[in-house]
């Protein structure tokens, strides 16, 4: 019984690492796809985060310089975006998928010029990593049966990134049903004409919205290259990002729905390879393929209807009209 | 004297060609309902999208209690006290109509204590205007008539003193309409200036003090709503000039050829036909006059077969289409149902594509054996077509999107008519199109109802109207008057039967 507790917890607790940048991509995408803007770019910024963050580590030594790099770089990214489609209000779609491109070659350039290892950045230490947290009562509770393993192997002992991811859900929900700017942000996103009407601009709320979006994609890069994973590998971001846009259709661009998507999506990830060569009755052997397959399996199911529509933002990717 | 609430001295605003405002002198007593009535196209919207800032006049000014205020924009006018309420409502979905009204107006970055301070304010406003809504009630889920409502409060909200309404009755059911007209009483009495923009005259005798007739871009006539009648303002409003061409009317007209019994249309937007009945017969024109809106563009399209019936049917060529039997527009074409849509460049033509692809659009099972079409075919169509019509520039070619608003209408009305279909719906057939296209397409119309085709004309010019058509019908709010005969019509009977008063026995 115990047994099956702890690799239960295991299991959980790979799937919150698998999920982490998943959760922050996700919640990026949802602050901006609320204001309007289609942010396809996610994949890229994700990339572009986890390298400048292995680079800035590599140079500096300083994990927080990194962070700081990763989430001005994403940030960056996102302006450039903004810039497209709010500025010059450019088709959304089209402006991401260049960001995307230009991160897949722009990361391995850079990476070359740099550090001469064929786009990957020099193996890091693990003192150059996210330490793991340890928190508090971990060992007192060790002792005490079901709470215990569940405090101290799924709760505590994660990086600083998969907290903010985590606490990132509570806070964007906050600030997109509880705040002024949450409510202009939603009627940007719905109705821009209603918004520019009422004397707000829709610009600057859309800016906002990516600005935001920006910082959450660089801290989930910083946690792939210098928390889950030790160094930058090239397109280590592999479809990330396309997967949080899966689960912010998923989760129907609401925060604690995105997240259980998003979770669900990383106990796949995490229980493919414990299902590689299991046998299922009357299946036979399970592929490890198709449960890979599976979050995107579940989105195309998702999105073809089968448990009722997708309610996507109603302006989403529309520059506001004029009125009158 | 008291000072006006809103004075315009000289307002004139032109687009492109099209003179939308011309020298408008016009002053609203603090505390009354004003209404400027007038046909569609009059330049009543523009007047308000330039009280309320959204258009700059190109002369003229505005002076709002007496003080003289230049480079409006909407925000400056909601700073002086105007609100306008948009034919086409902005209220974000999702929301309630709390947050709706709030919104841009939180007080504070917290919403809770902005949104529970709006809740006092509001019900504050609301009862000093005798209005009442459910606060937490989600916009969507509103119907037509308590949407308009929130968006009345939302200027109020803003501190309005003076609202303007666009047409605001225009996707209103009747008892709404009512509602509304009460409310603006209501408003009246706490002393509020209401400009009401209307082509109804009933709200004008209803509701109003004192009206101005816009005609042209011009206020043709002011008048106390108390020294007028109605008769007298659909005289001013449609003008008084009568075509006296009646040598083209020399239809025989016997067999029906398209009958439409108690059709109904109700869509997304509200009920849009109630209760239509009308026999079209061979050899006759029968126009459809009426201020765009009011069910005529979705009559056309039951007709056309691209929208369905909720209610009634409509018989064509033995074939009997109903809800639970609808047609398609290739089927209604194949019945022999041909038809120049209103909106040439959306539903007439594909633009990027020239005059060969679009003179065979919805007929390409003539162009070639099975799915394959032959050139020669296209351009031998095409060919034909612009000889008859004279399309210029005369090159089968061209993409329809470099043409002139009138030869874009040529290509759509001359392959409509190609085959000489025996029936043909008209939307707006000359709208926007110079003058010797205007005279080409008309000679068309009644070459074509010479040979017995039966036509339904659909204009919002009732010019056109009176000088093409055989009998005149009327729709206002989707509901059927008419029909009467051409030649003993009037038309200021006309103009009544647009404004929804009486007029006409029914068919």
């Amino acid at each position: 019984m115990a047994e099956t507790w702890i690799d239960l917890l295991r299991l959980l607790d790979g799937a919150l690492r698998l999920a982490t940048p998943l959760i922050l991509c996700a919640m990026a995408g949802l602050v901006s796809e609320r204001s309007g803007v289609i942010n396809i770019a996610l994949e890229g910024k994700l990339l572009t985060g986890a390298f400048t963050a292995a680079a800035a580590v590599t140079l500096t030594g300083s994990v927080a310089v990194g962070l700081a790099a990763a989430v001005c770089a994403a940030t960056m990214l996102s302006m450039v975006h903004g810039f497209a489609c709010i500025t010059h209000r450019g088709e959304q779609i089209i402006s991401g998928v260049a960001i995307n491109i230009v991160a897949a070659g722009l990361t391995v350039v850079a990476g070359n010029a740099l550090f001469r290892q064929g786009g990957h950045t020099p193996p890091l230490a693990s003192d150059d990593r996210f330490p793991a947290l340890t928190l508090p009562f971990a060992e007192t509770l060790a002792a005490v049966p079901v709470l215990g393993p569940f405090w101290g192997e799924l709760v505590s002992g994660h990086t600083l990134p998969v907290y903010l991811a985590l606490a990132s859900v509570p806070v964007v929900w906050w600030l997109i049903y509880r705040s002024r700017f949450g409510l202009r942000l939603r009627a940007a996103g719905e109705l821009p004409e209603a918004v520019e009407s009422a004397g707000v601009s829709v610009t600057v709320l859309r800016y906002r919205g990516l600005l935001i979006a920006g910082v959450l994609c660089g801290v989930a890069g910083a946690y792939l290259s210098t928390g889950h994973g030790g160094g930058f590998v090239r397109d280590m971001s592999a479809g990330k990002g396309f997967l949080a846009l899966a689960a912010l259709i998923f989760g129907r661009w609401k925060p604690w729905p995105v997240l259980f998507a998003c979770l669900l999506f990383g106990v796949l990830d995490a229980a493919a390879p414990r299902l590689h060569g299991l046998e299922v009755p009357l299946l036979g052997t399970v592929p490890v393929a198709l449960v890979s397959v599976l979050p995107y399996g579940l989105t195309v199911v998702l999105l073809a209807g089968f448990f009722g529509r997708a309610e996507a933002p109603g302006a989403l990717g529309r520059p506001p009209g004029r009125t009158g | 004297m008291a000072v006006p609430a809103l004075r315009l001295r000289n307002i004139s605003k032109r687009f492109g060609t099209v003179q939308a405002a011309r020298g408008v002198d016009l002053d609203v007593m603090p505390g009354t309902v004003h209404g400027i009535i007038g046909e569609n196209g009059a330049g009543k919207s523009t007047l308000a999208s330039i009280i309320f800032g959204l258009h700059t006049p190109d002369s003229g000014t505005i002076e709002i209690d007496g003080a003289p205020v230049n480079n409006l924009r909407p925000v400056d006018a909601i700073g002086h006290g105007i609100g306008m309420v948009h034919q086409h409502f902005m209220l974000v979905p999702g929301f309630s109509a709390l947050e709706n009204i709030v919104l841009g107006l939180e007080a504070g970055f917290r919403l809770g204590p902005g949104l529970a301070r709006a809740r006092v304010r509001l019900a504050g406003v609301c009862r000093e205007h005798g209005l009442d809504i459910d606060p937490d009630a989600t916009v969507d889920d509103l119907p037509v008539g308590v949407r308009q409502r929130v968006e009345i409060l939302k200027a109020l909200y803003r501190g309005a003193r003076i609202l303007l309404l666009d047409e605001p009755t225009g996707a209103l059911a009747p008892h709404e309409t009512e509602q509304l007209l009460t409310l603006l009483d209501r408003m009246r009495a706490s002393g509020a200036t209401v400009v009401l923009i209307t082509h109804k005259l009933h709200e004008i005798m209803t509701v109003c003090d004192r009206v101005s007739v816009m005609r042209s871009g011009q206020l043709v006539a002011e008048r106390d709503v108390k020294d007028t009648s109605a008769d007298e303002l659909a005289t001013l409003m449609v003008g008084h000039d009568l075509p006296a061409d009646g040598e083209e009317k020399a239809a025989v007209k016997v067999r029906t050829v398209l009958e439409v019994s108690g059709l109904g249309v109700r869509d997304a937007g509200g009920v849009r036909l109630t209760d239509v009945s009308f026999s079209l017969r061979a050899g006759e024109i029968l126009g459809l006059a009426g201020v765009s809106g009011n069910g005529q563009s979705e009559l056309l399209e039951v007709l056309a077969g691209m929208r369905p019936v909720s209610a009634g049917n409509v018989s064509v060529g033995g074939r009997r289409i109903d809800h639970a039997h609808p047609a398609s527009p290739a089927e209604m074409r194949s019945l022999g149902v041909s038809h120049v849509p209103e909106d040439r460049q959306r539903q007439g033509l594909v633009l990027p594509f020239d005059i060969r692809e679009n003179a065979v659009l919805g007929r390409l099972e003539r162009c070639g054996p099975g799915t394959l079409v032959r050139p020669a075919v296209l351009q031998a169509r095409a060919e034909t077509m612009i000889g008859d019509f004279d399309i210029r520039p005369p090159v089968a070619d061209r993409p329809a999107g470099v043409l002139s608003g009138g030869n874009q209408q040529k290509v759509v009305v001359a392959r409509e008519t190609a085959e000489n279909p025996p029936i043909l719906l008209l939307g707006q057939p000359t709208r926007g199109v110079d003058i010797a296209t205007i005279a080409l397409i008309h000679s068309r119309i009644i070459e074509l109802r010479n040979r017995g085709c039966a036509l339904l004309l659909v204009s919002a010019d009732l010019d056109e109207i009176f000088a093409l058509s055989d009998r005149i019908v009327t729709l206002c709010s989707g509901r059927l008057a008419g029909p009467l005969e051409t030649r003993s019509a009037d038309r200021s009977v006309v103009g009544m039967m647009m404004a929804g008063l009486g007029g006409g026995a029914t068919a």
